[in-house]
């Protein structure tokens, strides 16, 4: 966790979270492997069901397991950044497809 | 010379040293693996349509690794949690299974690495037809293109393994070249029964008429009819390029990450006694890089493997 001044009780707390994030990371994962024999007509619609489960998984584990739901303003403030320019990249990647195929 | 706060939160950051330099580092980490990921939306989206190849990967193990890096999150995070009650034994424990956990996640890859080092694609100069391959007639082609051209009575490439003489196996990454180098006229393919599998309702209705559904049956092929032949390897298309960059680039990180750990969890372990807070310190640290490398896997495996 942030501090470093947690109580034994807080620790064992959070160590039933875990086992719950644990759980909910597997159940997550066959959701997406079920998604590849069950497939909607739209391709679109998989690749977007799929693109969300794995969203929500990498916020369990960066939530929970890398404590960021409760960590320092400083790491905060260097992770905006890191969203920012993450979005970005891939703004302009997504921007670039999109001019392509007008052009065609 | 003490360096300050190598324990001890900084009045500042509220942060030790090496919690805000693993924060740096895991950002810089980000725009690496992003700048990759968006080679694959490029190579992805301007692939023709039906062009992108499906199917290739095996979705079992693909998954099975999966929740083999899962496991290790948690472990690794318990054995933190422990080493914080002040329970070394188990913080020993469980962080052992994290370093089976990444050695067995290794040793997986490397075993998928060598199975598509000797599985072929063969394209043909003109494509085979029906009439010449009628074994093939009714088997279902996984890639959209592939299904398309076989209804068509076209058959442009196979999937599969190959033999050549008498029954010797084809080596690891063999071209044309290779065929040619070895002075191989005839090769004997045996298209994957995977790809080239009868639809499960077709089997049941030639099952009613007593008809037992053929295997695809292995089809000689004159070296000289041959266009290209190429194993699963980067030069086999975009989608094994981008494969195996993201993957190696992944596998390398889980490697440096065991090392890491490994390295805390044994010969690092005396400064438990001397520096316990710095001790625990350094798990959540090494924890910490861990689980952003089972985050890249979580987009990794849906993008690779099922998509």
């Amino acid at each position: 966790m942030g501090d470093s001044h947690h109580s034994p009780e807080e620790i064992k707390k959070h160590m039933k979270l875990y086992l719950a994030v644990f759980g909910g990371l597997l159940l997550g994962t066959l959701i997406t492997v079920a998604l590849y024999y069950i497939y909607f007509v739209q391709f679109w619609k998989t690749v977007a069901v799929a693109l969300l489960v794995a969203t929500i998984k990498a916020t369990l584990v960066a939530a929970f397991f890398m404590h960021l739901s409760n960590e320092k303003k400083t790491i905060y403030r260097f992770l905006l950044v890191t969203v920012f320019f993450f979005a970005g990249m891939m703004g302009l990647t997504l921007w670039a497809y999109a001019d392509h195929t007008m052009l065609k | 010379m003490e360096i300050p706060f190598t324990a001890k939160p900084r009045q500042d950051t509220g942060l030790y040293n090496a919690k805000l330099g693993i924060w740096l580092f895991l950002a810089s980490e980000v725009m690496l693996f992003g700048a990759l990921f968006s080679s694959y939306i490029v190579l992805r989206l301007g692939a023709d349509a039906g062009m992108w190849p499906h199917g290739l990967m095996n979705i079992p193990i693909g998954t099975f690794n999966t929740a083999v890096l899962i496991i290790s999150s948690v472990t690794v995070v318990l054995a933190w949690s422990y080493l914080k009650l002040g329970d070394f034994k188990k913080y020993k424990f469980f962080q052992s299974i994290t370093l089976l956990c990444a050695a067995g996640f290794v040793g997986i890859k490397s075993f998928e690495y060598r199975e598509k080092w000797h599985h072929y694609e063969v394209w043909f100069k003109e494509p085979l037809t029906l009439e010449q391959q009628p074994g093939l007639a009714g088997h279902a082609f996984h890639a959209d293109n592939e299904r398309r051209q076989i209804r068509q009575g076209q058959i442009p490439s196979l999937i599969g393994h190959f033999n050549y003489g008498h029954h010797e196996h084809a080596g690891y990454f063999w071209t044309l070249g290779t065929l040619k180098e070895k002075k191989i006229t005839e090769i004997e393919f045996q298209p994957d029964q995977f790809h080239y599998r009868i639809p499960a309702r077709i089997q049941a209705e030639m099952k009613k008429d007593g008809k037992a559904p053929e295997k695809p049956a292995p089809i000689k092929i004159k070296v000289e009819d041959i266009k290209r032949l190429s194993a699963f390897v980067p030069a086999h298309s975009t989608f094994f390029a981008i494969y195996f960059t993201l993957t190696f680039l992944h596998a390398l990180h889980v490697v440096g990450g065991a090392i890491v750990i490994a390295w805390i969890w044994g010969p690092g372990a005396a400064l438990w006694k001397t520096d316990p807070e710095r001790y625990t310190n350094r798990v959540e640290v090494s924890g910490l890089f861990w689980h952003f490398v089972d985050l890249v896997w979580i987009f990794l495996f849906p993008i690779l493997y099922l998509l």
